[in-house]
């Protein structure tokens, strides 16, 4: 059974950038996948990306991330300046973060506009129809 | 005459105090992509000497390997650098993948373990770089998180980005694809097994580093 766990982003609003990895990954830890409202700043990217890779053992192999954002091409130049602003003073919002175990999330394909979750059940079940 | 005199003249004093380019440049990119396999072709042709090993095991670097002091010129153009070669970039390790390869259980483990560190040390360097080159496989979804968290990072950081898509001698290879999931940047199809386009590399390079 897969569990998803859905954090608006008021839950990690007033948190560090160390507390909101720590939050992320906790909830990843107990193999569930977290759906975050909005994206995590690029470098908190790459330190969630550090703060996992420390803590691999032999339970936790590690995750599978990816970003749904909405496409940047904005031809308006004031919404443009008005989405960058309240970036700037609120944090993104906007998209969707999904972070899930590597133990249950095998391969998050990400067309542009779709994706796809392949989980280590649907890798099973392709193999024995295979076999 | 007064004229070609003055242009001798000038030449000769921009020759005389141009500064020779001298960079760290990174090369970065997720596992198995082929940036030891870019570094050693980099070497053998302006140093004539490789510079690491290549397997198809995932995360055969493990360390940050550094080669110093290469030039590489093309017309009176020149840059001089020290080549970093980067583990690489990923967000999960399982011991038992590298098992699938045939190694054992210890090794697998203590592979896997030199690996985490490596990603660690990958993204600890990003911040010593003057200019990166980014190695993805032409083969595989160029919209992996990880290409995309490394490549958004150096653009925070302001650091210049040549992305190669590697491997076009495969049937498999779409470098289109790699175009358009980063169409803001400059990318250059190479095998760099085989060296195909690798001038087109260099040329990229000049462009890049300006």
């Amino acid at each position: 059974m897969l569990t998803l766990q859905f954090v608006p982003y008021t839950e990690i609003e007033y948190l560090s950038s160390v507390g909101r990895i720590r939050k992320l990954l906790n909830i990843t830890k107990e193999n569930r996948i977290v759906l975050l409202q909005g994206r995590l700043r690029k470098e908190e990217e790459t330190e969630l990306i550090k703060a996992t890779m420390e803590e691999i053992d032999k339970d936790f192999k590690g995750i599978e991330l990816s970003v749904i954002y909405p496409d940047k091409k904005e031809s308006d130049l004031f919404r443009k300046i008005k989405r960058n602003f309240v970036n700037m003073l609120l944090g993104d919002r906007q998209g969707l973060t999904i972070i899930g175990p590597a133990s249950v999330v095998r391969e998050i394909k990400k067309d542009p506009d779709k994706i796809q979750l392949l989980t280590e059940d649907d890798t099973k079940a392709r193999k024995r129809r295979k076999s | 005459m007064a004229n070609i005199f003055e242009k001798f003249i000038k030449t000769f004093f921009k020759n005389l105090f141009r500064r020779k380019k001298h960079i760290k440049l990174g090369l970065y990119g997720p596992p198995n992509a082929g940036k030891t396999t870019l570094a050693n072709k980099i070497c053998e042709d302006w140093l004539g000497e490789s510079m690491g090993k290549v397997t198809n095991i995932p995360h055969e670097t493990r360390e940050i390997q550094i080669k110093e002091q290469i030039s590489i010129k093309s017309g009176k153009k020149e840059i001089s650098f020290n080549l970093v070669d980067t583990p690489g970039i990923a967000t999960k390790i399982d011991y038992e993948d590298f098992m699938k390869f045939g190694l054992t259980a210890t090794k697998a483990k203590k592979r896997a373990k030199e690996a985490t560190k490596g990603v660690i040390d990958s993204i600890r360097w990003l911040d010593n770089m003057d200019t990166v080159v980014v190695v993805l496989d032409a083969t595989k979804d160029p919209y992996s998180q990880v290409n995309i968290t490394i490549i958004g990072n150096l653009e925070a950081r302001k650091i210049p980005v040549l992305i190669v898509a590697n491997k076009v001698d495969l049937k498999k290879a779409k470098i289109k694809k790699v175009q358009s999931a980063f169409p803001q940047y400059h990318v250059v199809g190479i095998s760099a097994k085989y060296g195909n386009n690798i001038d087109e590399f260099y040329e990229g390079l000049f462009k890049v580093v300006g």
